[in-house]
């Protein structure tokens, strides 16, 4: 009984996970511009990927409940990966936004960057480079 | 019902399709900052192809090894936006 409720609970998690990252690469492949690309691409792939590594998380538990002593290495490792992406993924999605801001990458069919007019503080390196 | 083991090679084989959406954009890509973001996401799948592989075959070091890629990879990730900046390393 609870292994059939643990199986049909991965297979729902899984769906959504494939789901979501399919999205994502049709997006990635799809849209007009760096920003919606970065969208997209970032995005959908986090999301996914936080349903299929529950899945798996679910699955090594269930391994561990009914006897083998691989199942919880599996689950507490799949744990670490799954703190990794969610630490690194939108940290790197942000920086690839501002680098591809500031290396003069415009949004399609912008007329008004609201960005370059805004009184922000310049990163100290800039500010050594324009005394130069 | 399919067996979970054969769901997690069907899984894997959409993973590696969506893979190979973010390769064309790599080839496209008109500007450099495309080609860092289909790298991001090439790196993010791998990452959880690796996970879905270790449990599909029951091994735990796939998992160890997607831990360290999935660091080092986001390391790689802010040097190039680094680059791409104009700042200073």
């Amino acid at each position: 009984m609870l292994s059939e409720i643990l199986d049909i609970i991965v297979y729902i998690f899984l769906a959504v996970g494939v789901f979501f990252n399919l999205l994502g690469g049709i997006g990635l492949l799809r849209f007009p511009d760096v920003y919606t690309r970065l969208h997209a691409g970032t995005k959908c792939t986090t999301f996914g990927s936080i349903f299929i590594c529950v899945s798996v998380i679910l699955l090594g538990l269930k391994y561990w409940y009914f006897g083998s002593t691989d199942g919880s290495v599996l689950a507490i490792h799949t744990a670490g990966a799954l703190i990794a992406i969610l630490i690194t993924n939108p940290t790197g999605a942000h920086a690839i936004a501002r680098a591809a801001h500031r290396s003069g990458v415009k949004p399609y069919k912008a007329v008004v960057d609201d960005l370059e007019t805004a009184n922000i503080k310049k990163t100290p390196v800039k500010n050594k480079e324009v005394k130069k | 019902m399919i067996e979970i083991d054969t769901t997690f090679l069907i899984v894997l084989g959409a993973l590696i399709l969506s893979a190979v959406f973010a390769i064309v954009r790599v080839i496209k890509g008109p500007t450099a900052p495309d080609r860092v973001v289909g790298l991001d996401t090439i790196n993010t799948l791998v990452i959880v192809s690796m996970v879905v592989f270790g449990i599909a075959t029951n091994s735990v070091i796939y998992i160890d090894v997607a831990i360290v890629y999935a660091l080092l990879s986001f390391i790689s990730t802010l040097f190039i936006a680094k680059y791409l900046e104009g700042g200073e390393i």
